[in-house]
């Protein structure tokens, strides 16, 4: 491996990086917030009106741990989103258009129809490809696998740093312990990022663990660890920046915890009645992290309201020319499914009974039809 | 050309390939410093270093996550589980997420999970165990068992340079029972074909790994004692299975006995059972039979571990029914 010196003025007690940047990049961090935000808000609205087919993950009240941390990146690193980092992956480089037809399952969509929602990657060598490398349903599994891609860096001597978020639940799981107790022996250039939102699915914080806070595991494993108010954009990209700094410096992996907290359901058919009275309306009130960087912008950065207006302006066109091409676009043909389960062969065959069969109306059928068989009225309908 | 061990051959092969492609690295519990459980790695560290030779924390998700991240990357890990029973640590990593990545995300996992397999060696239920059926299963991985030396390195020379994950049965039993001559070159087997062991003409046995032997020396017998000329089909890959081969040896014998040492319930038998009979069911003169393990976990004492695991016995008992049908 290359060596690697530490670079001065990296350390804690250095100056505050997110609060020194300057001000067009503190508009841009407004600039992503706002998009996740508002691309989400469109993909309610699609939701609502059954043209995403699958289920819908907020990440609202969320947008400034996702977009602070991995803003904290360079392009040639890699990261590794979960369910409500959205936020990162528009920062990485994914468009609103695949976004959208990923939700809306289209032909044309970065998995061609294969997968659901962020999950997507694009990654690879540096420079030529984007970096980021969607997750799957098992929690914790992206972070072995993000080892593995440190690995690979640390092996080439690359000067590549991953990122890798998990949740509070994830945490629990086998492979989050295994991978980041991995990748610290290993001394690789990996940030776990943990995202504190107080609930997995409905099980609060206290019911994942006995820890006082997760940030706590970061001394079982020896390695760098630090928790930040996941709300305040500019301190979580501050905490990122250093650790990925550390990471840089081959000092090895750090475990951050962004205490943050989510406004939404587990995903947009979940009705939350597991959260305790007033609870989300207070975080929306009070520390919304879109509302608390718009005071910091406003007021400290003297910025003109006109400004943020017209951010938000641009991105309704953007989500509005996305949503046009992502509904313009063709779903998968029902052969495709066939294609490119190996390298070799890249095609399946078809069972006999589909050889030549009339295909047409497959995926025609809407997922809330089915149970609706009638018995009274006999046979198929 | 001297003879080498099955075990050797794999050691070869890894030596080879490791030697031929910088991307080629070696990662596993106890493979380093040590050599491997089974001394299938010994050696390699002091050639290749730390780098391409990685002991791991005991770890099997992140053994397996690890080489897929960096199978994403365009690197070829051979990961080792020193004995393949934990491999069902790995299940998730593998079936989830290794196993759909290509299809799911275009993601390529050039990698190879192998590791000690199979019974017949008093290791008891943990140490003894055939989980290939749970990873036939799977779409997006592929699966070797080979029976002899030859195989052993050509399929690992074939499974490192395969685009995607091959999942390599060794089996213990042959490790240093079973020797042969390795072809000169560069010897690499291709996944996906099966080889006539034995030329028959009465009856054909399908098979694979340790029970190859075993039902070539119940060959033998039926030969001697009956008469019978038996054909021998070594399958070698298990995913995907070579339909031709297996359609050709029916056509050609009309009577076909599945044999293998996993259990009988969710085994492959029962899956080339169901082929012959949806593609060459005219062709069969008898119904296909079985010899399996018992659908017991496998126990420790040898009068035990022998009775559960099929022998020699059963497959010539299980003959004679099929040439007497």
């Amino acid at each position: 491996m290359a060596a690697r010196r530490r670079r001065a003025g990296d350390g804690p007690g250095a100056q505050h990086l997110g609060e020194a940047l300057p001000l067009e990049r503190k508009l841009e961090l407004y600039y992503w917030m706002r998009l996740t935000r508002t691309l989400e808000e469109r993909l309610v609205a699609l939701y609502r009106q059954t043209k995403v087919v699958g289920g819908l993950f907020r990440s609202l009240g969320q947008e400034a741990d996702a977009v602070g941390s991995c803003y904290a990146l360079e392009s040639r690193d890699v990261m590794s989103p979960l369910i409500r980092n959205m936020g990162a992956m528009l920062v990485k480089g994914a468009t609103p258009v695949e976004i959208l037809k990923q939700y809306m399952a289209k032909g044309d969509s970065p998995t061609r129809g294969r997968e659901l929602n962020i999950h997507f990657g694009d990654i690879g060598e540096a420079g030529k490809t984007r970096g980021f490398l969607g997750q799957i349903s098992p929690l914790g599994d992206m972070v072995p696998v993000m080892a593995g891609v440190t690995m690979t860096f640390k092996m080439r001597g690359e000067d590549r740093v991953g990122l890798v978020y998990v949740g509070d639940g994830a945490t629990s799981t086998g492979a989050f312990h295994e991978g980041i107790n991995f990748a610290a022996v290993q001394k690789l250039p990996l940030v776990v990022i943990i995202e504190n939102n107080g609930y997995a699915y409905s099980t609060p914080t206290h019911k994942q663990t006995a820890a006082k806070q997760f940030v706590d595991k970061a001394i079982g494993y020896g390695v760098h660890g630090e928790q930040v108010d996941g709300n305040d954009v500019l301190a979580v990209y501050d905490v990122t920046k250093r650790a990925v700094d550390r990471a840089r410096a081959g000092e090895g992996v750090s475990l951050l915890e962004l205490m943050t907290y989510r406004r939404k359901g587990h995903a947009e058919h979940d009705n939350q009645s597991y959260v305790p009275p007033g609870e989300i309306e207070t975080w929306a009130e009070q520390n919304d992290p879109i509302d608390r960087f718009v005071r910091v912008l406003l007021d400290r950065e003297k910025v003109p309201q006109a400004t943020l207006d017209e951010i938000d302006a641009r991105i309704h066109r953007e989500v509005d020319a996305a949503t046009d091409v992502a509904e313009a676009a063709p779903f998968p043909e029902p052969h495709d499914a066939l294609i490119g389960v190996y390298a070799d062969p890249p095609v399946e065959r078809p069972l006999w009974y589909r050889e030549g069969a009339d295909v047409s109306g497959l995926g025609r059928e809407r997922a809330e039809g089915w149970g609706t068989y009638d018995a009274a009225k006999g046979g198929a309908r | 050309m001297a003879e080498i061990t099955y075990l050797e051959a794999i050691r070869e092969a890894l030596d080879e390939e490791l030697q031929r492609d910088p991307n080629v690295f070696l990662m596993g519990e106890d493979i380093g410093a040590y050599g491997g459980a089974f001394k299938v790695t010994d050696g390699l560290l002091a050639k290749y270093g730390e780098q391409r030779v990685i002991d791991t924390p005991i770890s099997e998700i992140a053994i397996v996550g690890a080489a897929a991240g960096a199978g994403h990357m365009g690197m070829r890990p051979v990961v080792e589980m020193q004995f393949i029973d934990f491999i069902a640590n790995a299940y998730d990593m593998l079936t989830n997420y290794v196993a759909t990545a290509r299809y799911r995300a275009f993601l390529p996992c050039p990698m190879v999970v192998r590791g000690p397999s199979g019974g017949y060696v008093r290791g008891g239920p943990f140490h003894s165990q055939n989980p290939e059926a749970g990873f036939i299963h799977t779409p997006g991985l592929k699966v070797v068992y080979p029976a002899t030396a030859e195989d052993a390195k050509g399929l690992m020379k074939a499974a490192i340079r395969d685009d995607d994950c091959v999942l390599f049965f060794e089996h213990k039993y042959l490790y240093r029972r079973v020797k042969g001559v390795m072809p000169a070159g560069d010897h690499v087997v291709p996944i996906g074909k099966a080889r006539t062991a034995r030329e028959g003409r009465d009856l054909s046995i399908i098979t694979y790994a340790a029970t190859v032997h075993k039902a070539l020396e119940a060959a033998e017998r039926l030969q001697a004692e009956d008469g019978l000329s038996v054909e021998v089909i070594d399958l070698r890959t298990l995913a995907p299975l070579d339909d031709e081969a297996i359609f050709a040896t029916v056509r050609k014998t009309n009577r076909v006995l599945v044999v293998h040492e996993d259990t009988r319930t969710g085994g492959i038998a029962g899956e080339i059972t169901a082929r012959i009979n949806e593609t060459c069911f005219a062709h069969l003169d008898a119904p296909v039979l079985r010899v399996t393990a018992h659908d017991i976990p496998l126990p420790y004492a040898p009068a035990l571990e022998d009775f559960v695991l099929p022998q020699v016995a059963d497959i010539v008992t299980a003959a004679r029914r099929l040439a007497a049908w």
